[in-house]
């Protein structure tokens, strides 16, 4: 239990993951649904770029490389790039199925009038 | 709904807390994710592609297939949202569109822009441009350009952006960044490599050694990536806010 505690920034993700996920299950509006997977894509995108943190690092941008007085590289002073290259990409294609999934949502409001889950399923039988 | 929604959460919630306790600690730099690829990646990149953006290398070189399939992704993306929503072009009148509305830019928010679209389109194209040296790239660079002209529709009308920027250019080089990134990728095959290897890229590329093509072609695909994200942001804007009418938008 201690180590939860000290872990407490992972626990902070946890709570916004769940956020989305109870957004995404038990909101019947369309719209909160959609908000809810941004914010469950927002506590893994965080959760990606902490784990690549290391104390006492900068940004994986290397400094003093190159010339006669480089200093060698050492990985414990940059922060781990793999994790940045990962969410870089997921950032822009999240925004872009954002899109899509609004897309959507503008044609169900065009041919039901809503984007209540409920008065949909009424209205389609 | 809600009590199994809130059943599902509480008992997703406990497991991930139970193995919360697993986690390395924060900050550790002995961590499992920082002990295997990352370290050859922070130390290698240099002497390898010559780009001390570590980031921008292993997007666009060691990682290059992935960044290939997620620039096409986000093609696709607003390729979806064009078919699901768009009822052809500017000239459409037809019932769905609403009638034309008297508009004139308010002051502040007319000269606002005027004073802050360059400098965004300076700064998109710095992003893009020096991507191998400071924080940037393709993606960065492509969403502040789109970014500028999506604040041009908001403060005028789509009608504006369109005067600008032909709905069919939009459209079209959303694939060209595409065709761009695939076909940088291309060229090494037809020179013996294998796709994607820049390092072939050197043969015709005057005045570089394979390690320097490296950097040049990233370069290359960095503009592809732009081209894409930025056609497809303002697609994306364009599609939604005024319903696929592209008449007036918000």
């Amino acid at each position: 239990m201690v180590e939860v505690v000290e872990k407490f920034s992972f626990g902070i993700y946890l709570v916004l993951l769940l956020i989305g996920l109870w957004a995404m299950i038990g909101k019947r509006n369309l719209v909160k649904k959609v908000i809810g997977m941004t914010i469950f894509q927002a506590a893994i995108i965080l959760f990606f770029v902490s784990i690549g943190a290391k104390d006492e690092a900068t940004i994986p941008i290397l400094r003093n490389y190159y010339g006669p007085d480089a200093t060698p590289i050492n990985p414990a002073d940059y922060a781990n790039p793999l994790v940045h290259v990962l969410m870089l990409t997921a950032i822009v294609v999240g925004v872009s199925t954002l899109g899509v999934a609004l897309s959507l949502i503008q044609k169900v409001h065009g041919k039901y009038g809503t984007v209540e889950e409920n008065e949909i399923l009424e209205k389609s039988t | 709904m809600k009590t199994f929604a809130l059943l599902t959460c509480l008992a997703a919630g406990a497991v991930l807390l139970l193995a919360e306790s697993d986690f390395p600690d924060w900050g550790d730099p002995s961590s499992p994710a920082s002990t295997h690829l990352s370290p050859h990646y922070i130390t290698q990149t240099y002497a390898e592609t010559h780009v001390p953006n570590l980031v921008t290398a292993v997007l666009a070189d060691y990682r290059g297939y992935d960044t290939m399939f997620e620039t096409a992704v986000i093609f696709c993306a607003g390729l979806a949202i064009l078919l699901v929503l768009r009822r052809g072009g500017a000239s459409n009148t037809s019932a769905h569109a609403r009638p034309p509305r008297e508009h004139s830019a308010d002051l502040i928010i007319a000269t606002g822009c005027r004073l802050l679209i360059p400098f965004m389109q300076v700064f998109a194209l710095y992003v893009v441009a020096h991507g191998h040296y400071s924080p940037g790239g393709g993606f960065q660079g492509g969403v502040i350009l789109g970014a500028s002209l999506i604040l041009l529709a908001m403060a005028f009308d789509i009608k504006t952006v369109l005067s600008k920027v032909r709905l069919k250019t939009v459209s079209a080089l959303g694939g060209i960044g595409v065709l761009i990134y695939a076909g940088i990728g291309l060229i090494p095959l037809l020179l013996g490599g294998n796709f994607l290897d820049y390092s072939y890229l050197s043969a015709i590329l005057p005045a570089t050694d394979p390690i320097m093509a490296r950097s040049h072609a990233m370069l290359g695909i960095e503009i592809g990536v732009a081209f894409t994200v930025t056609a497809v942001m303002l697609s994306i804007y364009l599609d939604l806010a005024s319903k696929g009418n592209i008449d007036e938008g918000l």
